[in-house]
């Protein structure tokens, strides 16, 4: 059993790939039983995962923290909406993913490169000042970027193999909604993969450094600037994605949709799932996806009216965000991990910091340092 | 070094989460809906038949517009105590969407797919609703009296055949306003001061049409920045002595104190959209020293226009009508312009029913619509320009000024025009002076 | 040229009640470390505090000042339940924690007092002042509000470079064992600064409002401004958070005037990237010394 344990943690990209294709199978169970409105609730979920997921990575593993990635959102949503303005764009629908993957990562490493250079506050600042700029420019391009309406998103036709082989592996017609949720997972699972590969190699363990020591981390032949550059880049191209998920999902890119709140809401689903964890992220996004609807009925049920119930959501939120970092620093996912550990060990772990104890891949820091000595030195 | 402990691997929560979701989500399958005597409209039954509707009920476009929904249901409710339309109780659901075009779009979808209405009745707000009328026609969702003047509602409908405009489009409106001060402010030094969007848009492209030679300034304002000062500041600069406003009721409370903190006096010239003497006037009533009259007063002098009698117009025979829903169904306040905005697009939305037959179906209500829109009575002063070439909703308006706390004094005749080049002329339908049937439910 | 001199008083206006913010987050940075992303909606919390009592009939000068106390015990609430646990963990927990309180009290206050435009009175009347026969872009209560920011300034520097009490604040925020050591109670004067700050930040919700419209969103753009003022000026330096302050209200006003009011949110995030690209630690950092 433990030598097939540490088989199993040994192998990480078969691993991965694996969870991956079980997780598929999972989503199309769940979205053919889902009707049309879930399957939208279930692609909003997997857009926020998605943005969570980059995140959590920048957030969680390098330490940077970004209240920009509503911005970042934005461009790829607005990539998206550029791409397909009518039903006769021609443009196939993955390549206009990877197109708005492209265009947000480029912007990511701008802003990487100008974020690399400040540290803790300064950074939050000017990503701030980014969530609240971006919108902007939508506004004052209105010709072309449509202005406070917004661009349409019109979602090219479902092509004529995806329907025969939806119908051929699940027995129903596939309707619009559900391809979008599917489409929305699948680049969920897509790049979760690819993340949780990342994060388990050399430039995951350098980043990881980054974030616990800076110091010891440059005297380990580290380049501080380039693991945070390429943390804030790959973080930013998941925001993409994000972007262009949620593009066709609402069928619209408008300034109103990239508020600092979006921005502030992915932060909510990073730190409630747990730092670093993708895991968590999910789980997040979940919550705020399925959540509101929830508080709001215990609202109206309490016998408020339902314009103060709607702010309810955000309340509980809020609440449950500062009692998670004053309480339970490591998040669900930290915290479920922690109890499952205690009871195999029969003994109370000291709890580690947030940013440690989140991460479901972490070695303790003085590991992954010595692992990354180890590992730049010739 | 390796630290021996399970690392319960990353995915592993995922499928946990999933299978949970797939456990709710299975209970939730949709059951199509059969039962019932031959009526298989989604959102129809033979008792009932539910629409619903998007406004903001929170956030800054709230104040005012909120209050729309609850006109609405009153008369509704009103009808519904009547015993409903065909024999089937109007069921109406509004979500807020906070105007948040992103909002509405979910709270569409959830009113289309989960809550199955039948129609959309009066969703409201041009950045907001335009995020949605694709979808609704491409579902084939009948999708009336949108509370907006953009053109977008009804000058295409070929490609929007299910969605119908309700009040004047900011254009005629436009060239109305436009006509009014050609004739009688010739020598005026116009400045425009335009939201920032369709709304601004159209109605510049209206104004224009008479104005070209006149306007010496435009400013243009973001909806949510509420530092309007250097908007303002240009107006003054520009030598501008009326001033031509599209915006909605916060942001004449804007203008006003800020003109007032630069000393700049024009004339004032609200589209009918920013105008509402109690709405402007309880948001400037707070302000000390006298500088700004408490209550409704405080637009005294200003221009506008209007389509529907409002609340000042305590004789008119709609106006006692709603005075008399309020009273029996309202909520608690009293009843506002807003509130019978609401009622107003009500009563169409019931007379389109009523034409629309027994047999209830989506199509039947546009077809009936398209025939009898017309000749439809109601409060509205000008007639409707529903055919099957248009769906542009009230043809008219006229020109008043504010006074006197709030009531409008008729300045011209009701003036109907119709987009682009078409003529202005004074309505002759006799719309203006029709009365409610005796009932208060259009027969 | 009135159009000139007009943008220019409205932009010092906002400049100085952004200074008055970005020094609050100024004072919370130097004793504590913590950026305080929660200073808007607290500033916004007390604001409305001040509207309950005017709209009961009380005189707003009673108003004003129970919401600045309001402000002063806020401040050290949260200092005590909130920020103190966290001391010594990971600077994020903190920067979370700031913003979970932002969502929280925007939402308490969206519960509480409605999600509505609400006018704000204002002293002093709102028109603008007269200089001869033209009319400046300037009300009474304009004036005040720049009076009122540079006597509080007066103030904070009076209280740190005279008193004794600003003495050991500033050895608490100095070096915290040190000042320990020499009896200072460590504890009691982070809960003061952050107290103070408060204060400061509910002054400038005060200014704000006053002659204008509020609801439960209407510092948001503070939010952003007051703290790309601080950033501007080093968040260490009051004196570079004026200068923030005066710099960012006068390019923002002359931005919407003469290009468009879409680009404000934009220019503030040039300008910041720009001083922030030639000096990362802000325009009157220290150089060299990097904390690790």
């Amino acid at each position: 059993m433990t030598r097939l344990r540490s088989w199993w943690s040994e192998v990480t990209l078969l691993r991965h790939l694996v969870l991956a294709a079980a997780g598929l199978l999972v989503v199309v169970a769940v979205l053919e039983s889902a009707g049309d409105f879930r399957s939208l609730q279930l692609a909003s979920m997997a857009y926020l995962g998605l943005a969570a997921g980059g995140l959590t990575i920048l957030t969680g593993l390098n330490g940077q923290i970004s209240l920009g990635h509503g911005a970042l959102m934005a461009i790829g949503a607005y990539t998206t909406a550029l791409l397909l303005p009518d039903r006769e764009s021609s443009t196939p629908l993955a390549l206009v993913v990877l197109a708005a993957v492209g265009a947000t990562l480029a912007v990511g490493v701008a802003v990487g490169y100008a974020a690399a250079r400040l540290h803790g506050p300064y950074l939050a600042g000017a990503t701030l000042a980014l969530a609240v700029a971006v919108p902007g420019v939508a506004l004052f391009f209105k010709g072309r970027l449509g202005g406070e309406q917004g661009l349409r998103v019109v979602l090219p036709d479902i092509p004529e193999w995806v329907l025969d082989l939806a119908f051929f592996v699940t027995g129903q017609e596939l309707t619009r909604s559900r391809y979008v949720a599917y489409v929305a997972w699948l680049t969920l699972v897509v790049t979760f993969v690819l993340l949780a590969n990342l994060s388990r190699s050399r430039v995951g363990r350098r980043w990881r450094a980054v974030r616990d020591d800076a110091v010891a981390a440059e005297l380990a032949g580290i380049h501080l600037g380039r693991a945070r550059v390429s943390a804030f880049t790959v973080s930013a191209a998941a925001a993409g994605a994000a972007g262009a998920m949620m593009a066709i999902t609402v069928r619209l890119a408008a300034p109103s949709g990239f508020t600092l709140n979006l921005s502030l809401t992915l932060l909510t689903a990073v730190v409630l799932g747990g730092l670093g964890s993708l895991t968590g992220a999910i789980i997040g996004a979940a919550l705020l996806t399925f959540l509101p609807q929830v508080v709001t009925g215990w609202g109206t049920d309490a016998g408020l009216s339902d314009i103060r119930a709607a702010e309810l959501a955000p309340l509980v939120y809020g609440l449950v965000m500062i009692l998670v970092i004053l309480l339970a620093p490591s998040g669900i996912v930290g915290t479920l991990r922690r109890l499952a550990v205690r009871r195999t060990r029969g003994g109370p772990e000291p709890a580690p910091p947030a940013t440690d104890a989140a991460d479901p891949a972490a070695p303790s820091s003085s590991d992954a340092l010595t692992t990354t000595s180890k590992g730049t030195s010739p | 070094m390796k630290r021996r402990h399970t690392r319960p691997a990353p995915l592993a929560g995922v499928l946990a989460t999933l299978a949970l979701l797939a456990a709710c989500g299975a209970g939730d399958d949709r059951s199509d809906e059969d039962g019932g005597g031959g009526v298989s409209e989604v959102g129809v039954s033979e008792e009932s038949v539910t629409v619903g509707a998007h406004f903001p009920l929170t956030g800054v476009a709230a104040p005012g517009y909120s209050e729309i929904p609850t006109g609405a249901q009153a008369y509704f409710d009103y009808v519904n105590a009547q015993g409903g339309v065909h024999g089937r109780q109007i069921e109406y659901l509004v979500k807020d969407d906070g105007y948040n075009p992103t909002n509405t779009n979910t709270v569409t979808s959830e009113l289309v797919l989960q809550d199955e209405i039948f129609a959309m009745v009066g969703g409201l707000g041009t950045p907001t609703h335009s995020a949605v009328v694709d979808f609704l026609n491409e579902e084939g969702v009948p999708d009336l009296f949108v509370s907006s003047g953009s053109l977008q509602w009804g000058d295409d409908v070929e490609d929007k055949p299910y969605t119908f405009g309700w009040q004047p489009d900011y254009e005629i409106e436009g060239k109305i306003i436009g006509q009014y001060v050609a004739e009688n402010l010739p020598d005026a030094k116009v400045g425009l001061f335009l939201q920032d969007d369709d709304f601004g848009e159209d109605a510049e492209k209206g104004v224009r049409q008479y104005l070209e030679d006149q306007v010496v300034g435009v400013e243009r304002y973001t909806s949510g920045n509420t530092d309007v000062g250097p908007q303002i500041a240009g107006l003054q600069a520009s030598g501008a002595d009326l001033v031509l406003s599209f915006n909605t009721p916060s942001y004449t409370a804007l203008s006003q104190l800020v003109s007032l903190k630069l000393g700049y006096d024009p004339q004032w010239f609200y589209s009918n959209v920013g105008s509402d003497p109690d709405l402007v006037g309880s948001l400037l009533s707070e302000f000390s020293e006298g500088a700004v009259e408490g209550s409704a007063s405080s637009l005294d002098g200003v221009l506008t226009t209007e389509y529907i009698p409002g609340i000042d117009q305590a004789e008119d025979p709609w106006v006692q009508l709603w005075q008399k829903v309020w009273d029996e169904h309202g909520t608690e306040g009293e009843l506002t312009n807003y509130r019978v905005y609401g009622m107003s697009h009500a009563y169409a939305f019931v007379q389109a029913l009523q034409a629309a037959g027994e047999e209830l179906t989506r199509d039947g209500l546009v077809e009936a619509l398209e025939e009898v829109g017309q000749d439809l009575d109601g409060p509205q002063l000008a007639p409707f320009r529903f055919t099957a070439d248009s769906h542009m909703g009230i043809s008219g308006l006229r020109v008043v000024e504010i006074k006197d706390g709030g009531a409008a004094d008729p300045l011209t005749p009701v003036l109907v025009s119709d987009i682009g080049d078409a003529p202005i002329e004074e309505d002759t339908s006799g719309q203006a002076d029709d009365a409610p049937p005796e009932g208060g439910v259009p027969e | 040229m009135q159009q000139l001199v007009n943008t220019a008083l409205s932009g010092l206006t906002l400049g100085m009640v952004y200074a008055a913010f970005a020094l609050a987050l100024v004072m919370i940075w130097r004793s504590t470390r913590v950026v305080n992303f929660a200073q808007a909606p607290m500033a916004m919390v007390t604001t409305f505090v001040a509207l309950a009592v005017i709209d009961a009939g009380h005189s707003y000068w009673l108003g004003f000042g129970l919401a600045l106390l309001s402000g002063l015990v806020l401040g050290a609430v949260v200092e005590r339940v909130v920020i103190r646990p966290v001391e010594g963990k990971p600077e994020i927990n903190a920067v979370i924690l700031t913003l979970g309180l932002f969502i929280v009290l925007h939402a308490l206050a969206s519960v509480v007092f409605g999600n509505r435009y609400r006018s704000f009175p204002a002293p002093f009347g709102v028109r603008g002042v007269e200089v001869g026969d033209t009319t400046l872009g300037i009300t009474g209560f304009g004036i005040f509000s720049i009076a009122a920011v540079l006597v509080v300034m007066a103030l904070l520097v009076l209280l740190f470079r005279v008193t004794d009490l600003g003495l050991r604040m500033r050895a608490a925020a100095y070096h915290q064992e040190v000042a320990r050591l020499l009896g200072v109670r460590v504890g009691r004067m982070l809960t003061l600064g952050w107290a103070l700050a408060s204060v400061v930040g509910s002054l400038a919700g005060l200014l704000i409002a006053g002659g204008s419209l509020v609801h439960p969103g209407f510092m948001d753009s503070i939010v952003v401004f007051g703290f790309v003022a601080a950033v501007l000026g080093g968040l260490d330096s009051p004196v570079g958070a004026v200068v923030g302050g005066l710099l960012l209200g006068l390019s923002l006003s002359f931005v919407s005037g003469y290009v468009g009011s879409q680009l404000v949110a934009l220019t503030a995030l040039a300008i910041l990237m720009l001083v922030l690209t030639l000096r990362p630690g802000g325009l009157f950092s220290q150089p060299a010394q990097r904390r690790v």
